[in-house]
């Protein structure tokens, strides 16, 4: 039979299963071969703290969404079109997040007795369909054995049922790539490459693949197709990318701007392990990684190799910053370039390690003891963490200063089509060690000697001169204790600890000279409420604030990359509006911030449920605030929603 | 890929061997800072400061590629009086910090000054992670069994009982011989000496720092405010040949004039002190510091006393070649760039390009 082609300009696609079902490898090939076909794309992938959870309960459920389409998009999307459920528990746990007429396929194959009490259902759902009572009536269910076809695609290859079993998550992708159109060339190499070394698994995951997308070409339970055409975008040469591959390869870039060897001193911890792993296959590079015995040690490290003259970097989590907090106190002494990276997850303590929030802000700007000013820098999507990361780099050597980079578990492990720099375009960073001695001191016998005064500082930038061990007639000691400006020999005066107090403070403020002008959204010039926010919020707020324009109403938008300083426009755009929204996925940091230092009436959109905020709450929240600011009624349903994504 | 036990380990060298030396003679006056020493009075500190200052010339060194780094407490001051390249830490990191500098730099000869506080209560995982990787580097741990510079708590090296400002009914706290503990994290270099010895303290340093990896040396450093006389019975002449057992690699393990030696224990399976003239001279063990096993020299170090110092074997328990971590990590660095040739800049836009990529015109 002939099947029907039918074009869509958006599909949100859902990969769920148990923790051991591949998902996540499922996810990220429908990502890849996304990318190559040239769609604009999001990604969220979410999967549990444990390893390999119980087996087909809800606790273990681990999920991969992608959000792709023929127009730019900021988010990986509110609410999935297409649920792909390998099991029982699967199905439970993502249901609620389905709008109406969804369409869910289920490997009816794992719908046994043992795993639908596992994930609490009475009776299965699947036996009810099309009844008065079906729990699934509101949603377009298609049972497919995946399972059991897989086994019978596989069986040539002798493999055991289990391990043949297990190539189902390829059958799945090859039945949804063929739904969508996708390029299958790219998968079949990475099986290929994948598993080299295992012969009949990587022919058994390709038959699989192929089996899942011969399936949907010929049988008759599917009979539309649907085509995304790729989305216009700027011309450069793309790549998917996650927030912590760009991330990593940013810092690679400050090193190779700054002829810095990179030294990365750090300790495992989810979500920021993988930056680790990553930086550590790029010795070519000049960089080193220490795994550290905690969390102090690779900060210590990261310190010390400062100190030795290279470009110091420490990656962690916010429990890990709890931990470094008194050597970033020490960094911010010393006057030492350090990059600081927190990939930020659901706290208290412990907390959510694997889902994403915003709530270790405070900490990075004031979880020290003492005034002790720290520049923070955020990325806004996962490309961005590039540029973000170079961004750091420039101000710790510029500044010589400890720099906290803000990134979180969301831009992490999501994706974006990434438009790959050109190096020629990249900042270069100048570490300008001091070689000369820098200061000619006069006796009371008129004599002078020329000396080397580790705290004598630059004029524009305040910053102090770096001498690293080996260079001849700069011998020098620095340490935690407060110092004498100039000289850096101790110093308990109490006039020059105010000075060098508000001194480290003025450096920091500083940087701000040094930042472009913010980039306010305003396109019609006439909007009375702002939105802003920072860090991984870029995309939900920026799909909220179009809702909102789609529906004719005026709303602007600013982010800020820099958290500490804020940009020197910050608050005369900031009393440009009648209203300042404030999402975050926290409990009202950014807010408090800006209330305390502009006293500005910001308030707050705060989420904390370890997820991105949605964007058609938040546009309802703006809408509200429209409506009171301009003394009009809001009704963001009079336009369809999914063009404003 | 070379994997790190393909690479060659430049496993005899010398541990200060890459460092840059200088042809000119020093003095110990060009190692010492303007800065004034602010120690007590009578402070074991001065001695081993003195000594040290003495004894880096000796090194022949150029002075700015020298770093001491310290971390908190009486002695972690200690940088601050050296025209050497120094950084006066926080509490329990120096070796951390150390590690980082001597990791990031072949050329330079690192030095840690640590106090039994900082280097066994705060900062004890620092510390034997550091011996148990063998970083390039040499540990002073001054220990005066007793904090000082809080004035006056127990330490993890005072002896069980003691009362103190925190402890008015005795410590609780079974101490650490810090010798035992090196030898368990298999530290490559092991050493104790005296502050007021500054001949013995003086040829300990030299082994240190000519040892390529992780050198430890416990100095009894007298503390005449908080914990005065704590190692008066090895500093008295009357007392000293009884207290101190001498360790001389190749010569047999003797004491108290001679009269007294250590013989192994079957019983035990360690050592036991004997009367020589009840053995004969011939039983005596002979120390051996480079035995690969540390498990004799973990044995010897078990007959320090625990409580007041009555007996002390005092010498380099061990001194074994063993990979350093930062010789490795540089031959992994430099092997990596030897297999990837090219300009940086172009590497980088060839690391950044790769992947599934696809351009839009």
């Amino acid at each position: 039979m002939s099947k029907q082609v039918k074009q869509l300009d958006r599909v949100i696609i859902r990969f769920a299963g148990d923790s051991g079902d591949g998902m996540q490898l499922t996810g990220d090939r429908f990502t890849q071969e996304s990318a190559v076909f040239g769609n604009d794309l999001v990604t969220l992938p979410n999967f549990p703290a444990e390893i390999r959870a119980p087996q087909g309960t809800l606790p273990g459920v681990s999920s991969f969404q992608v959000h792709f389409a023929d127009h730019d998009i900021l988010t990986a999307g509110d609410a999935p079109d297409v649920l792909v459920a390998m099991n029982p528990a699967a199905l439970k746990a993502n249901l609620g997040d389905l709008p109406k007429g969804a369409t869910i396929i289920v490997d009816t194959h794992d719908f046994t007795a043992r795993n639908l009490t596992k994930a609490g259902y009475d009776a299965n759902p699947l036996d009810l369909l099309g009844d008065a009572n079906d729990p699934l009536g509101e949603f377009q269910v298609q049972p497919v054995d995946l399972t059991g076809m897989t086994v019978e695609a596989v069986k040539e290859f002798g493999l055991s049922r289990k391990d043949a079993a297990r190539a189902k998550n390829m059958f799945a992708l090859g039945l949804l790539s063929w739904m969508y159109g996708r390029p299958t060339d790219p998968t079949v190499t990475f099986l290929e490459k994948r598993f080299a070394k295992v012969a009949d698994i990587r022919d058994a995951n390709i038959t699989a693949f192929k089996a899942g997308w011969n399936f949907g070409e010929t049988t008759e339970m599917f009979v539309v197709q649907y085509e995304i055409k790729p989305a216009r975008m700027a011309p450069g040469t793309y790549r998917n990318i996650t927030g912590n591959l760009a991330l990593s390869y940013g810092l690679i870039a400050g090193g190779v701007q700054s002829g810095l060897p990179v030294f990365l001193g750090s300790y495992p911890i989810t979500p920021a392990s993988d930056i680790l792993h990553e930086l550590s296959k790029h010795k070519a590079f000049g960089v080193t990684t220490l795994q550290a015995e905690d969390e102090i040690a690779g900060i210590g490290a990261a310190i010390g190799a400062s100190f030795a003259g290279s470009l110091g970097v420490t990656t962690t989590s916010g429990p890990g910053i709890a931990l470094k907090s008194e050597a970033i106190g020490l960094a911010v002494m010393t006057e030492l370039p350090l990059i600081v990276v927190d990939v930020q997850r659901g706290g208290p303590s412990t907390g959510l390690p694997t889902k994403t929030e915003q709530a270790d802000l405070l900490q990075a700007m004031f979880g020290r003891n003492g005034e002790a000013p720290v520049p923070i820098v955020a990325p806004q999507s996962p490309g961005d963490c590039f540029d973000a990361a170079l961004e750091a780099c420039r101000i710790a050597v510029t500044y010589r200063t400890p720099v906290m980079l803000l990134s979180d578990g969301y831009l992490a492990n999501g994706s974006e089509p990434w438009r790959i720099p050109e190096i020629v375009d990249l900042p270069t960073i100048d570490p300008n060690f001091a070689t000369e001695r820098n200061k000619t001191v006069v006796a009371k016998d008129g004599t002078e000697t020329e000396e080397y005064w580790p705290y004598l500082r630059d004029e524009e930038t305040l910053a102090r001169p770096w001498a690293i061990p080996g260079t001849a007639g700069l011998e020098h000691r620095i340490g935690g204790i407060e110092k004498a400006d100039g000289t850096g020999n101790i110093s308990y005066d109490p006039a020059n600890h105010d000075f060098m107090v508000r001194t480290r403070q003025a450096k920091v403020d500083r940087i701000a000279e040094s930042l472009p002008p913010l980039e306010v959204d305003d396109p019609s010039g006439e909007a009375k409420v702002l939105v802003i926010g920072w860090g991984s919020t870029y995309g939900p707020i920026g799909a909220g604030v179009r809702r909102v324009r789609k529906a004719g109403f005026n709303v602007a938008q600013v982010h800020l990359r820099h958290l500490n300083p804020f940009p020197k426009d910050l608050g005369d755009i900031l009393k440009r509006y009648d209203k300042v929204l404030c999402p975050e996925m926290n409990l009202g940091q950014l807010s408090l911030l800006l209330r305390g230092k502009y006293l500005v009436d910001a308030i707050g959109y705060n989420q904390v449920n370890g997820m991105p905020i949605k964007a058609a709450a938040l546009a309802e929240a703006i809408g509200g605030l429209v409506a009171d600011a301009e003394g009009v009624t809001v009704d963001l349903t009079a336009t369809p929603q999914e063009a404003a994504q | 890929m070379t994997t790190s036990t393909e690479l060659p380990f430049p496993g005899l060298r010398s541990g200060v061997e890459l460092v840059p030396t200088n042809d000119q003679p020093q003095t110990g006056k060009e190692y010492t800072s303007d800065q004034e020493v602010r120690w007590c009075p009578g402070c074991g500190d001065y001695a081993v400061l003195k000594a040290v200052q003495g004894f880096l010339p000796e090194l022949g060194l150029r002075r700015e590629n020298i770093v001491f780094v310290s971390g908190i407490g009486c002695s972690s001051r200690f940088p601050y009086y050296l025209d050497t390249y120094g950084m006066h830490s926080i509490h329990g990191r120096a070796p951390s910090i150390a590690t980082g500098i001597a990791t990031a730099r072949e050329d330079l000869s690192v030095w840690v000054v640590t106090g039994d506080g900082d280097a066994l209560s705060i900062g004890g995982n620092h510390l034997i992670h550091a011996l148990r990787r063998n970083v390039n580097m040499t540990i002073l741990l001054f220990n005066n069994r007793i904090y000082g510079l809080t004035k006056g708590q127990y330490s993890p090296t005072s002896e069980a009982g003691k009362i103190t400002k925190s402890t008015p009914m005795g410590s609780l706290d079974h101490p650490f011989n810090p010798v035992s503990l090196a030898l368990g994290a298999e530290g490559s270099f092991v050493a104790r000496t005296i502050d007021s010895d500054r001949k013995h303290l003086t040829s300990v340093l030299s082994a240190a720092a000519a040892h390529r990896g992780t050198s430890f040396v416990e100095i009894y450093q007298n503390c005449p405010i908080f914990n005065d006389g704590a190692f008066d019975a090895i500093k008295d002449n009357d007392t000293k040949a009884d207290a101190i057992i001498p360790l001389v690699h190749g010569e047999p393990i003797l004491f108290g004039n001679g009269s007294k030696g250590l013989v192994r224990d079957t019983e035990s399976g360690g050592v036991k002190i004997v009367s020589v003239a009840d053995v004969g001279a011939d039983a005596i063990l002979v120390h051996d510091a480079h035995n690969q096993d540390p498990t004799t020299a973990f044995a010897i170090s078990r007959l320090t006393d625990s409580g007041y110092l009555n007996q002390s074997p005092i010498g380099i328990f061990r001194q074994v070649e063993r990979p350093t971590y930062d010789d490795g990590a540089r031959a992994q660095v430099a092997s990596a760039r030897e297999a990837t040739p090219g300009e940086p800049s172009d590497r980088l836009a060839a690391l950044i390009g790769g992947g599934d990529t696809w351009t839009i015109v």
